[in-house]
């Protein structure tokens, strides 16, 4: 199949950018990425810079990955990620537009690569849970209905891409906040600590510049792990109570 | 060279508890004035800093992605050991490590093996207080299943996604300490070479991935936890990422690669289906649980599935040839990986491929989906159920057992497995050998150790399934935190060490010149197409099976692709900016030199064992046949440009009898 892409560039996070347009041919059973892997095999033989995109484990879990094709994070198909899109998804002759995520508080780094080190400082303000190696008790000792570790395991599956940000109109990153407060706030190891986690963690994600959450629903509909917006929900109820019941938001 | 493994005296049960009860220890005042490096940030290398920095030293933490949690631990799909013996079926530390040394094919330590049994039990309590959502029963209490090699049900699982839930509670406690101020983090940050001071670990020159920048870093020792180095074979089911860099800077100061030729060809992954293939992807093992591996018992049936004349489904029971279960009654579809890989291989050659390619086998479910479907009906009360009725919900179990991976397989091949069965075949998955290390995790180099998939201890010439994990963990939270110890007691008077020193100004300035020199080759081919014709030089003549003639053959070419290599490579930009080909190129030529070395360990070692198969080592009836009498050592290689040098630790078995290994 033959393919218009329309890529963006940028060399670095200061300049303008722009959108250059490349033709490539692909087949259908290539992966995306594989399909990019063509354009750069063209483009080194060209000697030409390479387009820089960011990609790792090519099998939708590490996260890494992160394009905006055709105004969609991840691209047109649900529950999918970049790299386990592949060209049977589009047609002979198709124009594809290729952007990086767009978000204040993601900053282009090259090209399609953004930094997206506030992820990281949102799961540090409290993220975990405080157990030091080797002070943990037999495995078995406290059950967990197995409907709730199955829905805490739901919100855990976040690979932190951060298509949800790149989704939102806000720039919000409240779907990847709330799946991590989710995940560790239901479950029984992680109650002792709850209303700090929260409290931390919004007030991390207000710092690192994301938006606020207006329930449009985009990060939901576009994340690769079909994460639910519910835990929004759940981490506003978590925060509000947490608020109420304390005065320091440290 | 003398190898000395610094096993500790006593009985295997007793080694580790004493030895841990009498080691030398580094007391709270001193460890916070010393420094640790470590880098690589999956299983191993993260928990390893988490425990380190709980325990009060100062640890600085690398990793070449832009965030820790994208290590490809993150990847594993099946599950995590532990000899809990929850299930009440048989399940012991000694169980645990038995089926570990024989899965080896007798070619690990025992003391090393018997250890990190122990520490199995020690990790799923630990994970499991992080918040590590492992699957349940519906009392409330962990599940297990089973994998290949064993025959009780010891494995812990996060539906496929273990890995992931694993690194992630690895990540959040390193996340913890990095809040705490106990790590100091460095993302995008490459390690580019070891430094030495006085014959000890003293630091490492980084690159800095954005800015090109090369920095210095020191520290009082130096732990590298960087993974395997599957990628040699350009296709594998390894992150486009993953390398042997920093493992191998090390082997190019002196520290010695054990066993490079020890590398596992995984059964069950998506069968290669174009030249333009970039990596290749993984079924879970978990899915032998339930699927059964056939092919058509005729090549005339074979054929006319690869022309699409036929699919699957039209051929009759009885014309299917289940050869695993077939040449392996006691253990099934659930024989260890190297002998899975092997007969699919041997079906394949023999004609009865089933994909275009003729490189592809049946995995098939409809059997178990017929019998869950049975149960679950009988369980909600169901009388007489439909053939639909059954198979609709025999699905659904499947789907709940398995989906994410039916998932990922529609989207990768286009066709749905629940309906027709799925197509796999081998591919490279994982590396045993790696970095040597003793009984410490030292390496012969001191101050450096190696953790996990980076380091060769555990798993012989053949992992278990559901033992990466496994390893990775007891490495980085239960092992290292101790025996660190016994390098850093004797070093609580040395001052901080300063990156001013002339070695840390020397190691720099080869990196740079390295760098320049592959930057200003200017040549005319890509990276990529080097990494491409490496990969298929080492699977050719030193994959799934390999002999003397080949691999003869295979060293001469790689040196010569080598020398091709350096005159002709074109890497466009500057060594000074962010420039992903460069990364790219610096790591192909590791693997350059590493591709020589384990094509010698396997000429070398003229038997077959675990995943190693020399065809003019086996049994009539095609299986491994080792050669203990004269092969029972590790093979520890010394870099060398011009003739690699081998140096041997004997192995010893005191409790296990080296017998051939049966799965029938």
């Amino acid at each position: 199949m033959k393919l218009t892409l329309k890529v963006w560039r940028q060399n670095g996070p200061n300049d303008k950018g722009n959108l250059e347009t490349h033709q490539v041919e692909a087949s259908e059973h290539m992966s995306f990425l594989e399909m990019m892997d063509v354009l750069n095999e063209n483009l080194i033989s060209e000697k030409k810079t390479p387009v820089a995109f960011e990609h790792d484990c090519r099998e939708g879990i590490c996260g890494t990955c992160n394009m905006v094709i055709n105004g969609r994070p991840h691209g047109p198909q649900k529950g999918t990620t970049v790299c386990q899109l592949h060209m049977r998804a589009f047609k002979d002759g198709d124009t594809i537009v290729v952007e990086p995520w767009r978000a204040s508080a993601f900053p282009v780094i090259k090209d399609l690569v953004v930094d997206r080190s506030p992820f990281d400082r949102i799961i540090q303000a409290g993220g975990y849970i405080s157990v030091n190696t080797g002070q943990a008790q037999d495995a078995n000792a406290i059950p967990i209905e197995k409907d709730l570790a199955s829905q805490a395991f739901d919100a855990a599956t976040c690979i932190g891409c951060g298509a949800c940000v790149a989704a939102c109109p806000n720039g919000s990153a409240m779907l990847f906040t709330s799946a991590k407060v989710a995940h560790l706030n239901m479950l029984p190891q992680g109650e002792v600590e709850s209303s700090k986690r929260v409290l931390n963690m919004v007030n991390q994600m207000d710092e690192e510049g994301f938006g606020m959450c207006s329930n449009v629903g985009a990060c939901e509909a576009e994340c690769p792990k079909e994460i639910s917006i519910t835990n929004i929900a759940l981490m506003n109820r978590e925060y509000l109570t947490a608020s109420l019941a304390s005065n320091t938001t440290t | 060279m003398k190898l000395d493994a610094k096993i500790p005296a006593g009985s295997l049960e007793e080694k580790w508890t004493k030895y841990r009860s009498t080691m030398n220890l580094v007391a709270p005042n001193n460890k916070r004035r010393i420094d640790i490096i470590v880098v690589g940030t999956g299983l191993a290398g993260a928990s390893a800093a988490a425990t380190l920095g709980e325990l009060g030293y100062n640890v600085k933490a690398f990793t070449f992605h832009d965030s820790p949690r994208r290590a490809h631990s993150i990847a594993a799909q099946g599950g995590i050991n532990a000899a809990k013996n929850y299930q009440n079926d048989g399940d012991s530390v000694y169980r645990l490590f038995y089926d570990t040394i024989k899965g080896g094919d007798y070619r690990s330590r025992e003391a090393n093996v018997h250890r990190l049994a122990e520490a199995s039990r020690n990790i799923i309590d630990q994970c499991v207080a992080q918040g590590v959502p492992f699957a349940r029963e519906y009392g409330g209490l962990l599940a297990n299943r089973s994998f290949g090699g064993v025959q009780v049900s010891r494995t812990f699982y996060a539906r496929g996604q273990t890995g992931q839930q694993l690194l992630l509670g690895a990540y959040q406690s390193l996340s913890r300490q990095i809040t705490l101020g106990k790590v100091e983090m460095y993302n995008r940050h490459e390690m580019l070479d070891l430094v030495l001071m006085d014959g000890k670990a003293r630091g490492i020159i980084a690159r800095n991935l954005l800015t090109g920048k090369l920095e210095r870093f020191a520290a009082h020792c130096v732990v590298i936890a960087t993974g395997g180095y599957g990628n040699v074979f350009y296709l594998s089911t390894n992150a486009m990422g993953s390398n042997v860099t920093a493992a191998w800077k090390s082997v190019r100061r002196g520290a010695l690669m054990a066993n490079p030729c020890y590398t596992q060809i995984h059964p069950t992954c998506i069968p290669v289906s174009g030249d333009y293939q970039s990596k290749l992807t993984l079924m879970s093992e978990s899915l032998r649980n339930d699927g059964r591996v056939w092919v058509p018992k005729t090549v005339e049936n074979a054929e006319a599935i690869r022309s699409g004349k036929k699919t699957g489904l039209d051929i009759a029971e009885g014309d299917r040839d289940y050869y695993l279960e077939r040449r392996y009654p006691a253990f099934g579809n659930l024989v260890p990986r190297d002998v899975a890989s092997r007969a699919a291989k041997t079906a394949c050659d023999e004609g009865k491929g089933v994909s275009p390619t003729g490189l592809a086998v049946f995995l098939d479910f409809s059997a178990a989906i017929q019998r869950y479907g049975k149960s679950k009906a009988h369980s909600t009360g169901m009388h007489n159920p439909s053939d639909a009725e059954i198979t609709k919900l025999g699905r659904a179990v499947i789907k709940e057992k398995y989906g994410n991976l039916f998932q990922m397989y529609e989207k990768i091949t286009g066709e749905d497995p629940y309906v027709y069965p799925m197509k796999i075949y081998p591919a490279v998955h994982y590396t045993m050998g790696g970095v040597w290390v003793d009984y410490n995790l030292e390496t012969n180099i001191p101050g450096l150790f190696a953790l996990g998939e980076a380091n060769f201890s555990d798993h012989g010439a053949n992992r278990l399934g559901a033992s990466a994990l496994m390893q990775g963990l007891a490495d980085g939270y239960f092992v290292i935190p101790y025996t660190i110890g016994q390098f850093l007691s004797k070093e609580i008077r040395t001052p901080q060490i300063e990156t001013s020193a002339p070695e840390f100004e020397k190691a720099e300035q080869e990196t740079r010149d390295l760098l320049e020199r592959l930057v200003s080759v200017k040549g005319t081919q890509s990276v990529e197409s080097f990494h491409r014709r490496l990969g298929k030089i080492m699977w050719e003549y030193c994959g799934m099976s390999r002999n003397a003639e080949g691999l003869k053959k295979a060293r001469k070419m790689v040196r010569e692709l080598r020398e091709e290599f350096y005159n002709d490579v074109f890497i466009p930009g500057t060594a000074n900016e962010f420039n992903p080909e460069l990364e790219k190129a610096g790591r192909v030529a590791d693997f350059l030199e590493l591709g020589e070395v384990m094509i010698m360990d396997a000429l070398d070692r003229n038997e077959s064992c675990g995943g190693h198969f020399r065809e003019e080592y086996q049994t009539p009836e095609g299986e491994a046949l080792r050669r203990d009498e004269e092969y029972a050592y590790v093979a520890a290689w010394e870099w060398d440009e011009t003739e690699p040098k081998v140096h041997k630790e004997e192995l010893v078995f005191e409790n296990v009898e080296l017998k051939t290994r049966s799965y029938k």
